[in-house]
């Protein structure tokens, strides 16, 4: 009983501070789910992350779910699904009732810029501490890193979506594989 | 039966919107053209106010959308319409994944999406940077703070929290 409460309250945090898209969620999960609470290691988080990426549906929903099921199988998955969107219902339900105070609040503005300033910053640092770990850990380092550079060019040079880029860079992960058995 | 119909119209959205809340965006403009339920001005102040307030930009869309068409109840049932295939897929995938993690093949794969998740995480980073990082000041609010949070690591809520007095402060 109590890592479910345990569960839901960390996934509601999670859901208050995080701002923008699916991918300001990653630090936020990363300090409480992999170093606070050690319930996930970092290698699940981003492989979640990925899966998360290529399957229906919001990512920062399906990286929450995808780690309740993994602590407490289908209510676990439930009750962090529900942990954060729970502060969205509860904020947004206010906002729109109050509407035009918000949107054209100068201290409003200030503060989002602000607050998109620092998830630029805290992405930088999470990306950093991943590479790290990632070259750390790889067992085809050279082949890894190209894959990074070619995913990078990819995503910036045309328009070929985040789907496609996971899956391609899934085939080539093969290619040592299929190289050694071409030598036999 | 508007309840039954904004869950249905939002379990779709949810089983479709593949990568991510922007995602969405697309389908509830389709939204608007089908059902009466908001106008297209009301959409583009609902994104507005998805991207700034906390919790998933998608997720923020759906209630938003179901609370403009039927108060409370509307903006709880299309967030529940919206996640329920996730939990759904996710289950399965979950499953699949805790038979399969040791298999080498899988580890192989997951060894080479790793890296590619980095990209991937890298051009959202750059595009946040890009209407963010506009001035000499939040470049160098930017620095400042990266500094700090790689010397001290600390909860990313009192960053945010930090960030926010910082741009109320320096009227950012």
């Amino acid at each position: 009983m109590d890592i479910l409460i345990k569960l839901f309250c960390s996934f509601f945090k999670i859901g208050l501070f995080t701002f923008g898209g699916g991918y300001a969620i990653l630090p936020l999960l990363k300090s409480e789910v992999v170093e606070k609470q050690k319930w996930l290691t970092e290698d699940e988080l981003l492989d979640y992350f990925s899966i998360g990426q290529c399957t229906p549906g919001i990512i920062a929903v399906n990286v929450a779910t995808f780690s309740g099921y993994k602590l407490k199988g289908i209510i676990g998955a439930i009750l962090t699904t529900f942990g954060i969107i729970c502060p969205s219902i509860i904020i947004i339900c206010l906002i729109a009732s109050l509407l035009n105070l918000y949107i054209d609040n100068q201290t409003v503005e200030h503060a989002l810029a602000g607050i998109r300033i620092g998830v630029c910053a805290l992405i930088s640092v999470l990306i950093f501490d991943m590479a790290k770990k990632i070259y750390k850990q790889s067992r085809h380092k050279k082949l890894h890193f190209s894959i990074f550079l070619l995913s990078l060019m990819l995503l910036l040079l045309t328009d070929v979506s985040a789907v496609l880029t996971v899956i391609s860079a899934s085939v080539i992960g093969f290619l040592p594989k299929l190289l050694k058995r071409g030598q036999k | 039966m508007i309840y039954l119909q904004l869950f249905f119209e939002f379990f779709k959205i949810g089983l479709f919107a593949i990568g991510g809340g922007a995602a969405t965006i697309p389908f509830l403009f389709d939204l608007s053209e089908k059902h009466n339920w908001f106008s297209v001005e009301e959409l583009t102040n609902m994104i507005a106010v998805a991207e700034s307030t906390p919790g998933p930009i998608g997720v923020n869309m759906a209630t938003f959308a179901g609370f403009q068409t039927a108060g409370i109840t509307g903006g709880l049932i299309a967030t529940l319409g919206l996640v329920t295939p996730s939990v759904i897929i996710i289950i399965m995938v979950a499953k699949l994944l805790k038979c399969y993690a040791q298999n080498p093949n899988v580890q192989i794969m997951l060894g080479a999406i790793r890296p590619a998740v980095l990209a991937l995480i890298l051009c959202a980073l750059m595009q946040i940077a890009k209407i963010s990082l506009n001035t000499g000041l939040s470049i160098g609010v930017f620095f400042i703070l990266t500094l700090l949070m790689l010397k001290y690591k600390k909860s990313p809520i009192l960053y945010i929290i930090l960030s926010a007095v910082i741009g109320i402060v320096l009227k950012i």
